[in-house]
Protein backbone atom coordinates (compact mmCIF):
# COMPACT_ATOMS: atom_id res chain seq x y z
CA UNK A 1 0.00 0.00 0.00
CA UNK A 2 1.58 3.22 1.02
CA UNK A 3 5.28 3.29 1.91
CA UNK A 4 6.35 3.73 5.23
CA UNK A 5 8.63 7.12 4.86
CA UNK A 6 5.73 8.63 2.65
CA UNK A 7 3.58 9.03 5.91
CA UNK A 8 6.56 9.69 8.64
CA UNK A 9 7.59 12.60 5.90
CA UNK A 10 3.31 13.84 6.36
CA UNK A 11 3.84 13.34 9.75
CA UNK A 12 6.83 15.30 10.49
CA UNK A 13 5.99 17.67 8.49
CA UNK A 14 2.65 17.86 10.77
CA UNK A 15 4.93 18.39 13.65
CA UNK A 16 6.90 20.66 12.69
CA UNK A 17 4.01 22.92 11.66
CA UNK A 18 2.55 22.27 14.91
CA UNK A 19 6.02 23.17 16.72
CA UNK A 20 5.64 26.84 14.83
CA UNK A 21 2.04 26.98 15.79
CA UNK A 22 2.65 26.42 19.40
CA UNK A 23 5.67 28.92 19.44
CA UNK A 24 4.44 31.80 17.41
CA UNK A 25 0.93 31.97 18.58
CA UNK A 26 -0.10 34.01 21.34
CA UNK A 27 -4.10 33.22 21.27
CA UNK A 28 -5.00 30.50 23.52
CA UNK A 29 -7.32 28.56 21.25
CA UNK A 30 -4.68 28.91 18.19
CA UNK A 31 -1.98 27.35 20.77
CA UNK A 32 -5.05 24.66 21.21
CA UNK A 33 -5.42 24.31 17.51
CA UNK A 34 -1.70 23.66 16.81
CA UNK A 35 -1.57 21.23 19.53
CA UNK A 36 -3.70 19.47 17.97
CA UNK A 37 -1.61 19.33 15.03
CA UNK A 38 0.83 17.63 16.97
CA UNK A 39 -1.59 15.04 18.27
CA UNK A 40 -2.55 14.14 15.09
CA UNK A 41 1.41 13.97 13.80
CA UNK A 42 1.82 11.53 16.62
CA UNK A 43 -1.51 9.27 15.63
CA UNK A 44 -0.05 9.56 11.50
CA UNK A 45 2.95 7.64 12.75
CA UNK A 46 1.10 4.67 15.12
CA UNK A 47 -0.67 4.42 12.16
CA UNK A 48 1.87 3.88 9.99
CA UNK A 49 3.73 1.63 12.38
CA UNK A 50 0.67 -0.13 12.74
CA UNK A 51 0.62 -0.87 8.72
CA UNK A 52 4.25 -1.77 8.58
CA UNK A 53 4.51 -4.06 11.59
CA UNK A 54 0.84 -5.72 11.03
CA UNK A 55 0.35 -5.24 14.54
CA UNK A 56 -3.39 -3.48 15.98
CA UNK A 57 -1.54 -2.32 18.66
CA UNK A 58 -1.02 0.99 17.00
CA UNK A 59 -4.66 1.40 16.10
CA UNK A 60 -5.43 0.99 19.57
CA UNK A 61 -3.50 3.23 20.66
CA UNK A 62 -4.44 6.15 18.02
CA UNK A 63 -7.72 5.41 19.45
CA UNK A 64 -6.17 6.36 23.13
CA UNK A 65 -4.70 9.28 21.79
CA UNK A 66 -7.76 10.50 20.11
CA UNK A 67 -9.84 10.37 23.52
CA UNK A 68 -7.32 12.37 25.19
CA UNK A 69 -7.46 14.82 22.86
CA UNK A 70 -10.84 15.03 23.08
CA UNK A 71 -10.55 15.23 26.81
CA UNK A 72 -7.68 18.00 26.94
CA UNK A 73 -9.66 20.28 24.05
CA UNK A 74 -12.39 20.52 26.55
CA UNK A 75 -10.26 21.35 29.56
CA UNK A 76 -8.40 23.41 27.78
CA UNK A 77 -11.10 25.55 26.42
CA UNK A 78 -12.92 25.77 29.91
CA UNK A 79 -10.13 27.30 31.02
CA UNK A 80 -9.38 29.84 28.47
CA UNK A 81 -13.66 30.82 28.45
CA UNK A 82 -12.53 31.03 32.63
CA UNK A 83 -9.31 33.32 31.70
CA UNK A 84 -11.24 35.44 29.12
CA UNK A 85 -13.95 35.95 32.16
CA UNK A 86 -11.22 37.02 34.40
CA UNK A 87 -8.68 38.50 32.47
CA UNK A 88 -10.78 40.33 29.39
CA UNK A 89 -7.99 38.80 27.11
CA UNK A 90 -6.90 35.23 25.78
CA UNK A 91 -3.10 36.07 24.80
CA UNK A 92 -1.25 33.89 26.93
CA UNK A 93 2.14 35.92 27.21
CA UNK A 94 -0.41 38.49 29.14
CA UNK A 95 -1.18 35.60 31.72
CA UNK A 96 1.92 35.90 34.22
CA UNK A 97 0.93 35.96 37.30
CA UNK A 98 3.22 32.95 39.08
CA UNK A 99 6.38 34.04 36.66
CA UNK A 100 9.03 34.55 38.75
CA UNK B 1 4.08 3.54 -7.41
CA UNK B 2 0.47 2.96 -7.23
CA UNK B 3 -2.90 4.34 -6.85
CA UNK B 4 -2.72 4.48 -3.23
CA UNK B 5 0.25 5.85 -3.15
CA UNK B 6 -0.85 8.60 -5.40
CA UNK B 7 -3.76 9.68 -3.63
CA UNK B 8 -2.02 9.48 -0.32
CA UNK B 9 0.07 12.30 -1.78
CA UNK B 10 -2.64 14.58 -2.91
CA UNK B 11 -4.38 13.91 0.30
CA UNK B 12 -0.67 14.92 2.22
CA UNK B 13 -0.29 17.97 0.15
CA UNK B 14 -4.17 19.47 0.43
CA UNK B 15 -3.38 18.35 4.29
CA UNK B 16 0.06 19.72 4.73
CA UNK B 17 -0.72 23.39 3.03
CA UNK B 18 -4.10 23.72 4.74
CA UNK B 19 -1.50 22.96 8.10
CA UNK B 20 0.40 25.84 7.48
CA UNK B 21 -2.90 27.85 6.96
CA UNK B 22 -3.43 26.65 10.28
CA UNK B 23 -0.64 28.41 12.02
CA UNK B 24 -0.08 31.74 10.01
CA UNK B 25 -3.86 32.42 9.14
CA UNK B 26 -5.00 36.28 10.28
CA UNK B 27 -8.39 35.12 11.06
CA UNK B 28 -9.32 32.64 14.09
CA UNK B 29 -11.94 31.34 12.11
CA UNK B 30 -10.64 30.59 9.09
CA UNK B 31 -8.08 29.00 11.09
CA UNK B 32 -10.70 26.32 12.53
CA UNK B 33 -11.80 25.70 8.78
CA UNK B 34 -8.66 25.02 7.51
CA UNK B 35 -7.93 22.83 10.62
CA UNK B 36 -11.13 20.89 9.58
CA UNK B 37 -9.16 20.64 6.22
CA UNK B 38 -5.97 19.06 8.02
CA UNK B 39 -7.93 16.87 9.90
CA UNK B 40 -10.15 15.17 7.38
CA UNK B 41 -7.01 15.06 5.38
CA UNK B 42 -5.63 12.44 8.18
CA UNK B 43 -8.75 10.62 8.39
CA UNK B 44 -8.43 10.23 4.73
CA UNK B 45 -4.70 8.77 5.29
CA UNK B 46 -5.98 6.35 7.75
CA UNK B 47 -8.85 4.78 5.26
CA UNK B 48 -5.75 5.06 2.59
CA UNK B 49 -3.35 2.83 5.24
CA UNK B 50 -6.26 0.33 6.02
CA UNK B 51 -7.40 1.61 8.92
CA UNK B 52 -10.97 1.81 8.47
CA UNK B 53 -12.41 2.26 11.95
CA UNK B 54 -9.57 4.80 13.20
CA UNK B 55 -10.39 6.82 10.26
CA UNK B 56 -13.85 7.12 10.36
CA UNK B 57 -13.43 7.95 14.15
CA UNK B 58 -11.21 10.51 13.27
CA UNK B 59 -13.36 12.28 11.19
CA UNK B 60 -16.27 12.03 13.54
CA UNK B 61 -14.64 12.84 16.92
CA UNK B 62 -12.46 15.52 15.28
CA UNK B 63 -14.57 17.08 12.31
CA UNK B 64 -17.21 16.57 14.02
CA UNK B 65 -16.78 17.29 17.92
CA UNK B 66 -13.30 18.89 18.38
CA UNK B 67 -13.43 21.54 15.40
CA UNK B 68 -16.82 22.58 17.12
CA UNK B 69 -15.83 23.06 20.49
CA UNK B 70 -13.01 25.39 18.98
CA UNK B 71 -15.97 27.29 17.31
CA UNK B 72 -17.74 27.75 20.77
CA UNK B 73 -14.57 28.56 22.32
CA UNK B 74 -13.63 31.16 19.60
CA UNK B 75 -17.82 32.23 19.52
CA UNK B 76 -17.62 32.98 23.00
CA UNK B 77 -13.87 34.72 23.52
CA UNK B 78 -13.51 37.65 21.62
CA UNK B 79 -10.15 37.41 19.10
CA UNK B 80 -8.46 40.15 17.69
CA UNK B 81 -8.21 39.86 13.65
CA UNK B 82 -4.37 40.06 11.76
CA UNK B 83 -1.06 38.51 13.05
CA UNK B 84 0.46 40.90 14.96
CA UNK B 85 -2.37 40.34 17.29
CA UNK B 86 -2.88 36.81 17.52
CA UNK B 87 1.20 36.26 16.88
CA UNK B 88 4.13 37.15 18.80
CA UNK B 89 6.07 39.59 17.37
CA UNK B 90 9.59 37.63 17.69
CA UNK B 91 7.76 34.71 15.65
CA UNK B 92 11.43 34.03 13.47
CA UNK B 93 12.14 32.23 16.18
CA UNK B 94 9.70 29.65 15.95
CA UNK B 95 10.09 29.48 12.58
CA UNK B 96 13.39 28.63 12.89
CA UNK B 97 12.44 25.90 15.37
CA UNK B 98 10.01 24.66 12.89
CA UNK B 99 11.98 24.25 9.94
CA UNK B 100 14.83 22.72 12.42
CA UNK B 101 12.59 19.88 13.28
CA UNK B 102 11.04 19.55 9.90
CA UNK B 103 14.92 19.25 8.27
CA UNK B 104 16.12 17.07 11.25
CA UNK B 105 12.89 14.50 11.20
CA UNK B 106 12.50 14.67 7.18
CA UNK B 107 16.72 13.42 6.88
CA UNK B 108 16.62 10.99 9.65
CA UNK B 109 13.16 9.19 8.23
CA UNK B 110 14.99 9.34 4.61
CA UNK B 111 18.27 7.85 5.99
CA UNK B 112 16.45 5.02 8.02
CA UNK B 113 14.30 4.37 5.30
CA UNK B 114 14.81 5.39 1.68
CA UNK B 115 12.23 5.97 -0.42
CA UNK B 116 13.42 3.47 -3.72
CA UNK B 117 14.00 1.07 -1.63
CA UNK B 118 11.71 0.33 1.07
CA UNK B 119 8.72 -1.98 0.23
CA UNK B 120 5.16 -1.31 0.33
CA UNK B 121 3.52 -2.87 3.52
CA UNK B 122 0.11 -4.97 3.25
CA UNK B 123 -2.87 -3.32 3.74
CA UNK B 124 -3.57 -3.50 7.54
CA UNK B 125 -5.43 -6.59 7.96
CA UNK B 126 -8.12 -7.84 10.46
CA UNK B 127 -10.29 -4.51 10.11
CA UNK B 128 -12.79 -3.33 12.51
CA UNK B 129 -13.30 -7.01 14.23
CA UNK B 130 -9.23 -7.37 15.42
CA UNK B 131 -9.07 -4.23 16.49
CA UNK B 132 -12.77 -4.65 18.72
CA UNK B 133 -10.97 -7.99 20.06
CA UNK B 134 -7.70 -6.27 21.19
CA UNK B 135 -9.60 -3.36 22.55
CA UNK B 136 -11.54 -5.37 24.70
CA UNK B 137 -9.33 -8.06 26.12
CA UNK B 138 -5.41 -6.80 25.88
CA UNK B 139 -6.27 -3.16 26.62
CA UNK B 140 -9.72 -3.39 28.66
CA UNK B 141 -7.93 -2.20 31.64
CA UNK B 142 -6.35 1.17 29.44
CA UNK B 143 -10.02 1.57 27.89
CA UNK B 144 -11.50 1.69 30.95
CA UNK B 145 -8.78 4.28 32.32
CA UNK B 146 -9.56 6.54 28.91
CA UNK B 147 -13.05 6.41 30.32
CA UNK B 148 -12.93 7.53 33.05
CA UNK B 149 -10.15 10.44 32.61
CA UNK B 150 -13.45 11.58 29.76
CA UNK B 151 -15.60 11.46 33.07
CA UNK B 152 -12.94 13.79 34.56
CA UNK B 153 -12.40 15.92 31.96
CA UNK B 154 -16.34 16.63 31.74
CA UNK B 155 -16.86 16.93 35.35
CA UNK B 156 -13.60 19.35 35.41
CA UNK B 157 -14.42 21.50 32.25
CA UNK B 158 -18.14 21.96 33.64
CA UNK B 159 -16.98 22.79 37.52
CA UNK B 160 -14.36 25.62 35.69
CA UNK B 161 -16.59 27.00 33.17
CA UNK B 162 -19.50 27.13 35.49
CA UNK B 163 -19.97 30.83 36.86
CA UNK B 164 -19.88 30.85 40.28
CA UNK B 165 -23.49 31.87 41.86
CA UNK B 166 -22.68 34.01 45.28
CA UNK B 167 -20.28 31.03 46.86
Amino acid sequence: MIRLPLLLLFSAFLFSTGIYGVLARRNAVMVLMAIELLLNAVNVNLIAFAGELQDVTGQVFALFVIAVAAAEVGIGLAIVILLFRNRASINVDEVDLLKW
Amino acid sequence: MNVHEYAFIVVATIGSIAALAVVTARNVVHAALYLVVTLASVGVTFLLVGAEFVGWVQILIYVGAIVILFLFGLMLTKAPIGRDALDYQNRAVGAIVGIVFALGLGSLILRAWPIGSTPAPPTIGGGSAALGSALFSTYVLPFEAVSFLLLAALIGAIVLARRDEGT
